[in-house]
This record gives C-alpha cells, structure tokens and sequence, in this order.
C-alpha cells in the first residue's frame, strides 16, 4: 500500500520548475483527462487572469493516433482537441498525470504536429511511474514512484479535489 | 432475436462488423456512432485534416449505381482517416447480377481490401457481398434498391441532435415518395430505436406501402394536417427515374399538394428544421425559399456526413485484429 499523495503541492512545483526554463510565450497543453486538469492549474499559477488573455493553453485528446487502435478501436467519447489557431513556433508545455510506456507522449506529439510546428516541445508529468518503452523523458517530474506491472497510477478530481489512485490490475496493464 | 438481416452485422463477440442495415442495432451503438462523429467535426480547424486511424488500410468504393455526395463524401471520410481510397463506378448487365457482382469483388478482395462500401440498385447486394467475404473485410450499405441506406439515415440522425439535442420529444414527418426510398426506411429504423415520440408520413397514397404502419408510424394523404405541431420536416427525393404508371397525377399537382412551400411549412411548429438528402428537385417536392431558407439544413447534412461516415468506418475497422 502506497501511502496517500498530496498532489497540489507537486503541482506548485511543477509550476516552479516550468518557470525555471524560461520559455517564451509558452502553451500549456494537457492531455485528456488527467493532464487537463493538471494543465488548467499550471496555466492558473503561471499566467493568473490579467497576464494572459488566451491562447496559451490547450487540450488533446489522443484517442485518434494510439497506436493500439486495431486491437482495442477507440472509446466513442473521445473528449476532442482544443488548440489555439496557431501552434506555429510556440514553445509547447505538453502535461500528463502519469508517464508509464511513453506511447501516449508520442501519440500526442504526432497529432500536435497535425495542427501546426511548434519551435519546442517540453514534457512535464506528475508522476513518472517507470516501465517505459519508448524513449521518451520528462522534462518537469512532480514525483517519481515504482509501481509493479499490475499496479496503474489515475489521477482522479473528486469534491475534495484532485486525488492519485493505486489500483490493482487483474492483469497487466 | 435480431431480424434476419440485421445478424449478419455483429462477429461472434458481439461487435459491429458490417454497417448494413439500422434494423436491429441497439440504441447504444447508434449513439456511439454519433458521440464518435461529434469529434470528427472539427477537423476543418487542422493544418492537417486528417488522423491515422486507418492507414495502410484499403477502401474500395464500389458504386453501382450513380451518386455524388454519398460517393464523395465517403471518399473524403476515408482519406480522412488515412485510408488508400479506390472508386470504381460500373454499369451493370441487368442480367447475371449475383455472378457479376460476387466475381467483382473476390478480385478486389484478392488485391487485399480491408472495406467495401457498396451502393447497387438490388436491395440486399452488400448483404451478399459480405456474406461471401473473409471475415476480416468489412462492408458499408451505401444504398441497395429499395431496402437501405443506413449512413444517410444516421447524419441525418446527427444533424438532427446538432440542432435539438436530443430524440425523445420530437415529432417527425417523413413527406413524399416512400414507396421508392430506401433513406425513410432506415430513418424510421433510426428514429424508432432513438425513441421520438412520433413519426408521421405524409404523402399520396399511391407512393406510401400498405405495410409501412406496420413500423411503427401513422400516415396521412393530408399536409396541414400531417404537419401540425412537428419538429422536424423529412423530405424525401421524388425519384423520377423509378416512377412509371400513374403514381403521381402531374408535377405541378404534386408540388401544390406536397411540395414544402414556406406556406406549408408554416403548418408545422415555428422552430421546425428542414432536412432532404439530397439531390432536391426545386420546384418539385420542395420550393426553393424553403431549400435556401434558414431552417433547412440540407447543406449541413452533406458536411455532417463526412464525420459519420468517419465515425462507422472507425467503429467497423478498430479493436478487431487480436493483441499480438
């Protein structure tokens, strides 16, 4: 049994070490579910209302280009993306809740090529649970765990608030 | 039980495999279709319009019969999804049918066609072609004879929900040559397992079948009347090219009786949409004020159908190779 995460403050310092790499004009850009939520909060505390107006923050949906759709097909409510109108030369902030195998990351770096050519792509995750299978790194880690094949990490927003779950699989996941 | 021709449909764990027929397919899978398009309808806003569902695989577009936005449409819907696109239009002996047929498409499947989407004027011809198919290769109905035309029935199943957001308190008047038309029969279909409250069809008694109360709908020679109190307006084409004998007085006496003028229109309720699958007959069953007009909807159905035709193509190809 793990015990429980406080995730707010990982986010804080998530934020910080965002800050830390200087980018300019920055775009925010969370991936379904998880990392919209963790996005929405970033971009809340680096660009409070007033210093951004908009266009600085975005969400995937990656159902569209997983690379195991003829073996699973797709959910049918896929959640849709939402970019600003021009991605072009912006420095993108790509935000997950967990990196696990890296096939997400790299599916979601495909479709952000489909709208457009950002000049960087950085990474930041709230948990990187190992067991990758591609390479693939993140760039801002909130907190790193070990987790078994059978265990899976899911950030879930309840009323009291974002909350990490450790689940037991049945099976590998 | 599922109808006879709706179980062909469904591979042994239950999952869609051919699109054929809206008859006998549960209300979960009609609205997963429509949840699924509902994201492909942005896509006009990408640098690159398309997603890599399908790539590497093989479409044939296989048409029978003649067609323009259902052809284009699934053309476009397929490349869209990264799909190898192929279109082959034939002029068919009238003799010979199911030979001609078969033989065309065991050669197109030997060159490796993941899906077959077929339009042929014999009512059951995809249905034949996918019972004589491999079980991996797909097949869409785009329209057989008289019997189906299930992707029209469903954008016009989307375009309907885009404006009133939902099914279950509409009334529905489905107007004109019912006799001939595969698209009512599978909006009926639609509209029944999607729980309107009601479907009326309005129309002359020598174009409406004696058995189509039968489905589930009352029906009515009256246009006031027929109209009264109804959400949305279904027009169907008068096909000319299948009219012979007597089934219609004259074209001008048609167009006054039920030809949707903004008069008539008036009948139904203020908020009242307009839908016709096109290609309309101005001036024959619908007057042009009314097809120009701000309640129809007939061009956002041809724009809609490019995103369900993604949706059923990507509901019928993904999750079905095994996991390596």
């Amino acid at each position: 049994m793990i015990a429980p995460i406080d995730v707010l403050p990982l986010i804080s310092q998530m934020s910080h070490d965002i800050s830390r790499l200087n980018l300019s004009n920055p775009l925010f850009i969370g991936i379904h579910t998880g990392g919209v939520w963790i996005a929405e909060k970033i971009h809340q505390q680096l660009l409070p209302e007033g210093i951004d107006t908009h266009g600085s923050l975005g969400a995937l949906d990656i159902s569209f280009y997983r690379d195991d759709f003829m073996e699973v097909g797709i959910n049918p409510e896929v959640g849709g993306s939402h970019l600003p109108h021009s991605i072009d030369d912006r420095n993108i902030v790509l935000i997950d809740d967990v990196l696990y195998s890296g096939r997400t990351i790299r599916a979601a770096m495909n479709e952000i090529f489909a709208y457009g050519r950002p000049a960087t792509i950085k990474l930041a995750v709230l948990i990187d649970r190992g067991g990758k299978q591609l390479p693939i790194q993140a760039d801002v880690i909130g907190c790193q765990l070990t987790l078994d094949n059978n265990q899976y990490a899911k950030l879930k927003n309840t009323d009291s608030g974002l909350q990490i779950d450790i689940v037991q699989s049945e099976e590998d996941q | 039980m599922l109808p006879p021709d709706s179980q062909i449909q469904f591979d042994s764990e239950g999952r869609l495999k051919h699109f054929l027929t809206i008859n006998g397919l549960p209300r979960e899978t009609l609205i997963n279709i429509l949840d699924m398009a509902e994201s492909f309808i942005n896509f006009g806003q990408r640098e690159i319009k398309k997603v890599p569902l399908l790539r590497g695989k093989t479409l044939v577009n296989l048409f029978f019969e003649p067609s323009t936005r259902t052809r284009t449409t699934f053309e476009i819907a397929g490349k869209r999804l990264s799909a190898d696109v192929i279109n082959l239009s034939a002029a068919r002996m009238s003799t010979s049918k199911g030979e001609t047929i078969l033989d065309t498409v065991r050669t197109l499947e030997a060159m490796h066609t993941d899906l077959f989407v077929v339009r042929d004027s014999a009512s059951g011809a995809p249905h034949l072609i996918a019972s004589h198919l491999p079980s991996h290769v797909k097949v869409i109905n785009a329209g057989d004879g008289r019997h189906a035309h299930p992707t029209q029935a469903m954008l016009d199943m989307f375009t309907i929900r885009q404006v009133k957001g939902q099914f279950e308190n509409l009334k529905v008047a489905i107007i004109g040559d019912i006799l001939h038309s595969r698209v009512a029969r599978s909006q009926i279909h639609a509209l029944k397992i999607l729980n309107v409250a009601e479907i009326r069809i309005i129309g002359p008694r020598t174009l409406i079948p004696t058995e189509i109360e039968s489905m589930g709908v009352t029906t009515t020679g009256d246009m006031r009347a027929g109209l009264e109190d109804i959400d949305v307006v279904m027009m169907l084409r008068i096909q000319r090219e299948r009219m012979d004998g007597q089934l219609i007085p004259s074209e001008q006496e048609y167009f006054n009786r039920y030809g949707l003028t903004e008069e008539k229109l008036s009948y139904a309720k203020n908020d009242a949409i307009v839908l016709h699958p096109g290609p309309i007959n101005r001036g024959l069953e619908i007057s042009s004020s009314v097809a120009d007009g701000s309640r129809s909807l007939i061009l956002n159905q041809v724009t809609n159908g490019i995103a369900v035709r993604m949706s059923i193509m990507a509901t019928l190809m993904g999750g079905n190779e095994s996991k390596k």
